[in-house]
This record gives C-alpha cells, sequence and structure tokens, in this order.
C-alpha cells in the first residue's frame, strides 16, 4: 500500500505552494536574528576559544529553524484540515495510522530540512561555521525536524482551534527552542539552569548539531544522540497511539 | 467485534450489512442515543434510500459505515469486510460523498482527483479521472483552483473524489442538498449509469421524488430507529390512496387541521373514498371558509413518509 507516498507527496507539495509564507519568511526573520545578535554580541560573548560568536550561532539558527518549521507543518496542516473538514479525504481512504504518521513526520522533516538548508546560505556568510562532522549535522536535523513533526502532529490532533495550537507553539515549542542554547553556550549559565537546561530535550538536538559544525559542543553527541532518539520515540509512541484510536479525528 | 463470527464470506453476499447498530454520544446533558440498534442489509446492485428528518441518524450510521465513527455496539460490513476489523479493504470498496460541502484550498481539481487515486495507491488512472470529469461537467475546470469553484461546482468534485478509486459500493449523503437542477439531472444520471454497471448505491436525500424515481428500496428512520423498510412500490401501495389538494386563506377546522399537510396556501388531506372527500369538504364549507383549486391525486412517498413518522411519533 503506497498512499503513504501520495500524502507525504501532497503535505509537501502544500508546503511548497504557499512557501513564500513557510519557507522565505522563517528565512528572513533567521537573517534579522543574526544581524542584531551577531552584531551586538560579538565583542562581548565568546563561547568556545576557537569560535566566533557569529559562527557560533549559525547553527544555532539553523536547527531553531528547523526545529520550529517542523512542527508548524504538521500542526498546522492538520489542523487546518480538521476546521476545513477536507481531513474527511483523507479518513475515508483505507491507509493505516501508520501511513500517516510517516507522511505528516515525513513532509515536517522536508520543510525542516528545506529552511533550515535556506537558513545555513544565507548566514554563513555572516560567520562560517565549518562542518567537521557533516554526519552529526545531518543526524541531528533529521531527527530532530522528525521529533517536532511528531509532537506537531500531536498538537494538530489535539488542538480545536487555532489559539490552542498558537498556545502550544508560543508557551512550549517556543520557550522550550529559545532556552536550549541557540543563542549561548549552556556553560555560560549559572549552574542552577545548566541543570535545568540538561532536562531539556531540545538542548540536546542543538548542541549534537553544533558539534557537527565545530567538533566541539557542551556534552558528548552521543549522550545527545541517546536522549533524542529516546524522546523521538517517546513522541511518536504517544502520536502512533493517537493516530491508531482516531483521537478527536474519528468519534 | 473481532470475537463474533464474520457476518458473511468476503467478496460475496449483502453490499451493506448494519446490524444491531448503536451509538451513543456522552454530551454534557448525559448520554445520546443517536442510533437504537439498526438493523438492515443493502443487497449488491441496488439503489437503496434511506430516508428520514433531520437529526434521525442517517449521517451517523454513514459515518460509521464509512469508519468517520465508531458504533458503541454492533456490525458493519461492505461486501462481508468487517468496517473496523477490516477496514482498509471495507474502505476501498466503499466511496463516499460527505454531506458537508469541504474542499482543500491548495490544489486544482485535477490535483485533487489524483492524490484522493494516490491514497487507494492508484496511479495513472487519468482516462477514469477524464472520464469522471467528463460525465459530472467539469471538463473545462480541470486545472481551476477548487476555491474557484461555485458551490455546485465543488460538490460536483467531492463526487468524483468519491469515484476515482472505483467503488463498488457508493454512498451519497443528501448530494442534491442546494444544488440547481441542472446538476441534480447530471448526478442522477451518472449514477444511474454507475448501478447499470455492477455498482451499489445508498442514498439520503430530502427530495423524496427523487428517492421515489431512483431507489428500489427504501428504509425510513427516526430517532436512530428503522420505522419502515420495503420495496419502493411497497410503501406508495400503504399510502391512504388518495389526496385531497385545495387552497384556502382560512384556518381549518381543529379536527381537519392535525392531519392536514399545509404548505402556505395548499392544504392536503388524506381521502380514501369520495365520501371522505365530501365529508372534508363539508367541514371546511361549515368553518365558513373559501377553498378553490380543488384536486384529487394520488399518494406520493411523502405522503407515505409523513404517515411513517407521524405513526413513529405515536409508538
Amino acid at each position: 500500500m503506497m498512499g503513504w507516498k501520495t500524502l507525504f507527496y501532497k503535505e509537501v507539495l502544500r508546503f511548497w505552494k504557499v512557501s513564500f509564507q513557510t519557507v522565505a519568511a522563517p528565512v528572513l526573520t533567521a537573517v534579522l536574528y543574526m544581524m542584531i545578535f551577531g552584531h551586538v554580541l560579538e565583542d562581548h560573548v565568546k563561547v568556545y576559544d576557537t569560535v566566533s560568536y557569529t559562527a557560533f550561532l549559525v547553527p544555532g539558527l539553523v536547527m531553531m529553524s528547523v526545529l520550529q518549521n517542523a512542527f508548524a507543518n504538521s500542526s498546522s496542516s492538520l489542523i487546518q484540515s480538521k476546521i476545513m473538514g477536507n481531513l474527511v479525504f483523507v479518513l475515508l481512504t483505507p491507509m493505516s495510522h501508520w501511513a500517516w504518521f510517516v507522511a505528516y513526520v515525513g513532509s515536517s522533516v522536508a520543510r525542516g530540512l528545506v529552511v533550515g538548508l535556506g537558513v545555513l546560505l544565507v548566514t554563513v556568510w555572516f560567520g562560517q561555521p565549518g562542518a567537521v562532522a557533516p554526519w552529526w549535522i545531518l543526524v541531528f536535523a533529521v531527527l530532530g525536524a522528525a521529533m517536532l513533526g511528531a509532537l506537531g502532529l500531536i498538537a494538530g490532533l489535539w488542538a480545536e482551534k487555532f489559539d490552542q495550537l498558537a498556545a502550544f507553539q508560543n508557551f512550549i515549542i517556543m520557550p522550550m527552542t529559545f532556552l536550549s542554547g541557540v543563542f549561548y553556550s549552556i556553560h555560560s549559565l549559572p549552574p542552577f539552569w545548566q541543570q535545568v537546561s540538561h532536562l531539556n530535550p531540545f538542548f540536546y538536538m542543538i548542541d549534537g548539531f553544533r558539534h557537527g559544525f565545530f567538533g566541539v559542543s557542551d556534552v558528548s553527541p552521543w549522550l545527545s544522540l541517546g536522549v533524542v532518539s529516546v524522546a523521538f520515540l517517546i513522541v511518536s509512541a504517544v502520536a502512533v497511539q493517537l493516530l491508531r484510536t482516531g483521537y478527536k479525528i474519528r468519534h | 467485534m473481532s470475537e463474533s463470527a464474520p457476518l458473511i464470506r468476503p467478496g460475496a453476499g449483502p453490499a451493506i450489512v448494519f446490524r444491531d447498530v448503536v451509538k451513543t454520544y456522552e454530551t454534557p446533558k448525559g448520554p445520546f442515543q443517536a442510533l437504537g440498534g439498526v438493523s438492515f442489509t443493502v443487497e449488491q446492485g441496488e439503489i437503496f434510500g434511506l430516508l428520514g428528518p433531520n437529526g434521525a441518524g442517517k449521517t451517523t450510521l454513514i459515518s460509521i459505515l464509512a469508519g468517520l465513527t465508531r458504533a458503541s455496539r454492533g456490525q458493519v460490513s461492505v461486501l462481508g469486510h468487517d468496517v473496523v476489523s477490516d477496514y482498509a479493504q471495507a474502505r476501498r470498496l466503499l466511496g463516499v460523498v460527505p454531506q458537508e460541502l469541504v474542499f482543500d484550498p491548495f490544489f486544482s481539481l485535477r490535483e485533487a482527483l489524483r492524490i484522493q487515486s494516490g491514497y487507494f495507491g492508484i496511479q495513472n488512472n487519468h482516462e477514469w479521472i477524464d472520464d469522471l470529469l467528463n460525465s459530472l461537467g467539469l471538463a473545462d475546470k480541470a486545472n481551476a483552483n477548487m476555491r474557484q469553484l461555485s458551490g455546485g461546482m465543488k460538490r460536483r468534485v467531492m463526487v468524483a473524489q468519491a469515484l476515482v478509486h472505483k467503488p463498488r459500493v457508493i454512498v451519497l449523503d443528501e448530494p442534491t442538498a442546494g444544488v440547481d437542477v441542472e446538476l441534480r439531472q447530471t448526478l442522477w444520471q451518472f449514477v444511474s449509469r454507475l448501478n447499470r454497471e455492477g455498482s451499489t448505491v445508498l442514498l439520503t436525500t430530502h427530495y423524496l421524488e427523487e428517492a421515489e424515481a431512483l431507489c428500489g428500496r427504501i428504509a425510513m428512520i427516526k430517532r436512530g430507529q428503522v420505522l419502515a423498510l420495503e420495496k419502493t412500490s411497497v410503501l406508495l401501495s400503504r399510502a391512504s390512496s388518495n389526496v385531497l389538494r385545495f387552497k384556502t386563506d382560512a384556518q381549518l377546522p381543529a379536527e381537519l387541521a392535525s392531519k392536514a399537510r399545509v404548505t402556505g396556501r395548499v392544504v392536503q388531506l388524506p381521502a380514501h373514498n369520495a365520501l371522505e372527500v365530501e365529508q372534508i369538504l363539508a367541514a371546511v364549507r361549515e368553518s365558513g371558509a373559501v377553498v378553490e383549486d380543488i384536486e384529487i391525486r394520488k399518494a406520493d412517498l411523502e405522503d407515505v413518509f409523513l404517515d411513517v413518522m407521524a405513526e413513529g411519533v405515536a409508538s
């Protein structure tokens, strides 16, 4: 049964048709962050001895964009389809809950990577971060996007109104990404907040991703890989279960 | 549900089987029973009508058949495939046109149909898509965005989307609600053609003359219960033979008003024989009312429907 390929294709086509909003806009936002924070903090913050602040900032902004857009893709697609009522065309098909999961998460990864690549291409001119270990870059980008895609699936199924989804995004996703070390190394934090940061799975995504660029990171990339993988599996298990039972979509 | 014996061997036997289907919704005011043990069978090759007032449970029943809603109890199967335990096969055999007018604003009509085919694992069915577009009068709109289409056009697209995978059982939930005469004609011609070619059709409609003209058998439901299930001809013969129809501006006497079907100035009353006609007219005359345009006609499905619904209330 190849239905998932079509659903994946449709979901990619959906964001691509409005790429000005779904790709260009987040790239511009990242450039603004880069210009403002890079300019203001360049001479004040030293993270690693060998790395300039702007170079340090590049992977952080890329990963933040990957994560936020992966989340936005599945969640906004689902809630729009639910509110418009056109989800029924997917509900009437023989596709299994696994097909749904793979298609929605896969298309979220696609959007996350497209936006991430766009952000990388425009911010890399501000400070070259290098790419010491490209496989780590790819692994964390895909895994991070997949986890946020699955989280977006849960949020999109759960939310009944756009403001509920906005609350999920603004009160959970945004703080967790901002407090994960996008703009700073957690070693610059007081010990208590360092401990708190270690409880945030988003920290490991960004730290592992950054390791791929610099070969240095706050924790071992293997630890990060372990934490992110476990987080992904837990979130995926919840998402698949919700799809299997038809949570809020089959009554 | 999966523990009970299969209804019939997959692929053979009836097109649709509803067996003791109960659906109860939890509401803030307590549980609400939308379906109270509905059982009936639609045979292969039939055009079967499901009639009932708003809120009778027709859409709930269709939603359970389509897997959009889960029954609280009971079993439903499509050509022998249980809609829960064997949902993939059941849905492959089923094409459903939902009642609500919905569309995906991101795509053109042809894209929407190709995508819908892909969900069923079907590729390269361009010929069939073209046939659908032509038969439903959509060919010149194939590349238009769904947002640009009128309501009637969107309704036709929904019909096309339900048929992309050539389902053997077609379910139309009020497909002609709010659409013009031309589309109704086009749609029924097309549905009749599909039926002649072997598809089974289950439809709900509020236009009873459509049901009378199209359906071989009809089930009437109200408040989640089947009140009547007969061949259309048998149902019609159940009617109180004739209807006396006239126009008046005056109030009817109470004993007539309770039996009458009043639409604006038009009054329709069941009359079994000439004596009853005379008695009705005499009663109207005594009340001082002036009547005009008197005629007597054969009872139609609407009269039967109202009779059955009234009996339903009494019971």
